[in-house]
């Protein structure tokens, strides 16, 4: 099928707006070539999702010259300038897809359902588990409470417990749940565990619910197998939930793939390209009410939703949960916080303004890289080892072990930062998008950074399920701006102490230079260029090779260049210096001009 | 896009407002379509689930799940009251009889015999829907609820919180750029229009007065943290108890309130209101309101009819930095992006204030006061 594909069009229904682009084959190369967008109209007055849809391809027709509508049908196949080959869709509007989740064990089976809600594009709303601290009618009423629209009941291994199983269902019965929309549907429930429960959750549940019966998600301790709940996730949203909001009948009549949850689409397409390239990769994308984090270390894919760290609806909710002080740490100059609370609140209450003036825009982003901040943490608790497995290990791995369960998340291992949302894609400078990245995630060793240029990454995910080849020619030539290279070594120090030696061959010559506690220094290394670099790093920092091990490598540039950060991680900010130190490091990015 | 500016919020002296009341599960429609309505008048009402309570039986009678059945004194279904027995053994010696007593009156839910857990449902709990407005039943939804149509002043505001409440309205300022330093007995089961800026003192002096509501132009953040008790992270509100609603109309600050909000306040003072505070700001966002009905005829709008776009010569409000507040007439609308302040090439409007001073901002950053 992939092959026959020419001309592509696809949209992404936002809460807000609706996104469509057309991919189109050229000289033998797929690219993205026109875009258009609307309001989405999932709400009153129009109460029909194509309409939005409809609207944004339409402003493609008229950019593009390309006749695709036939009144309201998507004409296919394309034949010269008129149609395209397919339809394929994302949404995520009227809130996207809220799940609660259940498992026995709360670190165990209740994180495994966790993360196969995630990955699979839900925002979790709870996760019940047998050992969750709640008395039982806490429980019933936070599930008739919460009315999410599918729940998710795992727990136990097969051949495991079966009555703490009964015990959870017995709880959702009892809570008789509604699901969101549709007051007279039954709620979907997936029950993925201990297959021996299966039938006496199916005495419990069958009546009262929805639902479906599916493999274990954690047959066994030692594996998770997530894959078949998350599918049935899929269609289970198709047919409950997309299918109960307004239009969204027709509109999976038009598509020629399942419409996938716009995070499940990012999701797949982080996927695809770190399996193609045999990378590890961290991709954020900041929204006005949430942030999603993916992560796809040794090709296994996490993904964690924060549902109130955002930029406009949710950016109260960062001052509140990082705190004055962590925000006022990356702005070069002093507010008053009183006048800083009300300006914030008011950016919450009319979340659709823009910062005219300099200092308010300095002000967002030292925000935003707080919202990144915490989502990051809050992925790095969640993308862990399987809990509760028994594993030899050395007085090292001690060390590196989280309280429980074993990060997956290595950032001296890390290849490829994406960035995507707002305040990173449309920056007013591409340097202040890569500043963010480097402050928020805090890279080690040699990390590549780059941003989503127009936010095309939930088309090219569900594009990827049709067509991989596609998707990821097209994620490589236009959705991504590569920002650069940031070479962090990791270690401690005094200010002004050489924490690293470097021999560059940048185009314009071979560069010898030391980089010192603090500093940050900015090489140019354009887009196309990709050169030697030597790092010496000095002894106890690390570049990637163990501490005070040298390291040669090739690093590749990108709009900003190579970028070479002293400053230590964690980044070392001085109390009693603040304001110059971060001036300094402004300067040095050229993030604001003189 | 069409709308790359913020839609004005809806400010009405005379208007005709819908007001859908639905209850939350479905249940029974009290009154007729077509019949007058009190704002404290029942238009439909319905039973909640009552509550669980769950009791581990089996554990407290050291029997296994399985052997529960024949334990039990009740069976699926079966009513019981408070104390009443549950379940007992049955030993050779009556002695050493363990009897389980109910702890709740209410229905047997369900017993597991995989769990061993007994799940009894205490008695429904009734919930009432009122009409919140005075006026007409325009229309029921079977079973959930009822629209209501009246016909008056209509004022939504940027922000509020507490509930729906309702009272006459007292003006204790006399202009819009004037602020209340104190409300005294006079505010009792009044909604009082503060001016300029809501202070926590004020909401003080206001709750022990026995007014039910404050509206005010502006509110400091650092006060609505020390009212609610915590920091606001998300605008959704409605549900705290704090003893009276308050409604902000123009934003966090010390903001003068618009003089058509005024306005219509200061004609409508002394009138009976019906007022809640609920915000939601996200999709499909909802604005605390201010309606006061009225027999006054006048040139009525429809509530809910969408707005035209921007033109040469509305009036509007700058509602971010530099200019946050300050009302002016647009005087440009220039269709090219250009490069503001921060760097960001942006959609901008020129503005025109009051004193002839003449800027441009994104339009982004300005919202329509419909006139």
């Amino acid at each position: 099928m992939g092959s026959d594909l020419n001309v592509v069009i696809a949209t992404d229904c936002g809460s807000t707006t609706t996104k469509a682009i057309l991919i189109e084959k050229k000289d033998g190369q797929y690219r993205q070539t026109f875009r258009g967008e609307a309001p989405t109209t999932v709400e009153a007055p129009f109460e029909d999702v194509t309409r939005g849809v409809l609207n944004a391809i339409q402003e493609i027709e008229e950019l593009s010259g390309r006749k695709i509508l036939d009144g309201e049908r998507i004409i296919t196949p394309a034949e010269g300038d008129v149609g395209v080959d397919i339809y394929i869709s994302t949404s995520s509007a009227g809130g996207g897809l809220q799940m609660m989740v259940g498992g026995v064990v709360q670190a165990m089976t209740g994180e495994s359902a966790q993360r196969c809600a995630l990955g699979a594009g839900a925002i979790v709303m709870d996760t019940l588990a047998a050992n969750d601290g709640r008395l039982p009618h806490e429980k019933i009423e936070r599930i008739r409470q919460l009315r999410p629209d599918m729940l998710l009941l795992a727990g136990g291994t097969d051949g495991g417990t079966i009555s703490h199983v009964v015990e959870l269902a017995e709880y959702i019965a009892a809570a008789d749940p509604k699901p969101r929309f549709g007051s007279g549907f039954m709620l979907p429930v997936i029950f993925s565990g201990n297959q021996d429960a299966r039938k006496e959750v199916a005495r419990v549940l069958g009546e009262k619910t929805a639902l479906t019966v599916t493999e274990n998600i954690r047959p066994v301790l030692e594996e998770e197998n997530l894959g078949p709940a998350r599918h049935v996730i899929h269609d289970l949203f198709l047919e409950h939930v997309m299918a109960q909001a307004p239009g969204y009948r027709k509109l999976m009549g038009w598509t020629g793939a399942p419409i996938m949850p716009t995070p499940g689409a990012v999701g797949e397409i982080m996927q695809t390209i770190a399996r193609q390239q045999a990378i590890n990769v961290v991709g954020v994308d900041i929204g006005g009410a949430t942030t999603d984090v993916f992560s796809v270390f040794g090709e296994i894919f996490n993904r964690t939703v924060s549902a109130n760290l955002g930029m406009s609806y949710s950016i109260s909710n960062v001052l509140a949960e990082a705190g004055l002080d962590d925000i006022m740490r990356w702005v070069a100059f002093g507010i008053e916080e009183a006048d800083l609370r009300d300006r914030i609140k008011n950016k919450m209450i009319r979340p659709t303004t823009i910062p005219q003036l300099l200092q308010e825009l300095q002000v967002e982003q030292a925000i935003a890289r707080e919202a990144l901040r915490l989502a990051f943490v809050q992925h790095r608790q969640l993308a862990v080892g399987l809990k509760g497995v028994q594993s030899e290990r050395t007085l090292a791995d001690v060390f590196e072990q989280e309280a429980t369960g074993e990060s997956l998340i290595r950032m001296m291992k890390l290849d490829l930062l994406v960035g995507s949302g707002g305040v990173l894609s449309h920056a007013p400078r591409r340097e202040q998008s890569c500043a963010m990245l480097i402050d928020a995630f805090q890279p080690e060793g040699i990390t590549r950074l780059a941003v989503d240029s127009i936010f095309m990454m939930p088309h090219l995910g569900v594009l990827s399920t049709v067509d991989e080849q596609a998707a990821t020619e097209v994620f490589e030539r236009d959705c991504l701006i590569y920002l650069g290279t940031c070479v962090a070594p990791v270690g401690s120090g005094k200010v002004g102490e050489v924490c690293l030696q470097y021999t560059v061959d940048l185009p314009s010559g071979r560069q010898t230079g030391e980089l010192r506690v603090g500093e940050l220094v900015l090489l140019p290394l354009a887009d196309d260029d990709e050169v030697e670099i030597e790092l010496e790093p000095a002894r106890r920092w690390d570049v990637g090779a163990g501490p005070g091990q040298a390291l040669s490598a090739r690093v590749c540039g990108g709009v900003v260049g190579l970028v070479l950060d002293g400053r230590g991680r964690p980044i070392q900010i001085l109390e009693d210096d603040r304001l110059d130190q971060v001036s300094a490091w402004q300067g040095a990015l050229n993030l604001y001009g003189e | 896009m069409a709308h790359a500016y913020t839609p004005g919020l809806r400010v009405t002296r005379h208007a005709v407002i819908q007001k859908e009341r639905r209850l939350p599960l479905k249940g029974e429609v009290v009154v007729e379509r077509g019949v007058e309505v009190r704002r404290d008048q029942v238009v439909a009402r319905t039973e909640l689930p009552g509550e669980v309570a769950t009791m581990n039986i089996v554990n407290r009678l050291g029997i296994l799940p399985q052997e529960l059945a024949g334990y039990m004194l009740k069976k699926e279904g079966d009513q019981i009251v408070e104390g009443e027995p549950l379940a007992e053994t049955r030993p050779l010696i009556k002695w050493f009889k363990t009897t389980i007593e109910s702890p709740v009156s209410g229905t047997v839910e369900s017993i597991s015999l995989v769990t061993g857990q007994v799940i009894l449902r205490k008695a429904p709990k009734p919930v009432e829907v009122l009409a919140y407005v005075d006026g007409v039943v325009d229309e029921v939804i079977a079973e959930e609820g009822v629209r209501i149509e009246t016909r008056g002043a209509y004022i939504q505001g940027i922000f509020g919180v507490g509930g729906e409440c309702w009272g006459a309205l007292h003006l204790a300022v006399e202009d819009a750029n004037a602020e209340t330093k104190t409300i005294g007995a006079e505010a009792a089961g009044k909604i009082v229009v503060v001016g300029s800026l809501i202070t926590l003192e004020i909401v003080e002096q206001a709750r022990q007065a026995g007014a039910v509501g404050l509206i005010g132009g502006g509110m400091r953040d650092q006060d609505l943290r020390d009212l609610l008790g915590y920091d606001l992270g998300v605008a959704i509100t409605g549900a705290e108890e704090i003893g009276l609603t308050v409604i902000v109309t123009e934003g966090f600050g010390r903001i003068a309130m618009a003089g058509k909000t005024f306005d219509i306040l200061r004609a409508c003072s002394g009138m009976e209101a019906s007022i809640s505070g609920a915000t939601q700001i996200r999709a499909g966002v909802l604005r605390p309101e201010i309606i006061v009905p009225s027999a006054t005829a006048g040139d009525e709008e429809h509530v809910g009819g969408d707005s035209e776009g921007l033109q040469v010569g509305n009036v509007l409000r700058v509602i971010r930095m530099p200019y946050f507040g300050q009302i002016g007439r647009v005087s440009g609308l220039p269709a090219e992006l250009q490069e503001v302040e921060s760097g960001a090439m942006v959609r901008v409007l020129e503005v025109e204030f009051d004193g002839g001073e003449q800027v441009v901002v994104p339009r982004a950053n300005v919202e329509l006061i419909e006139e």
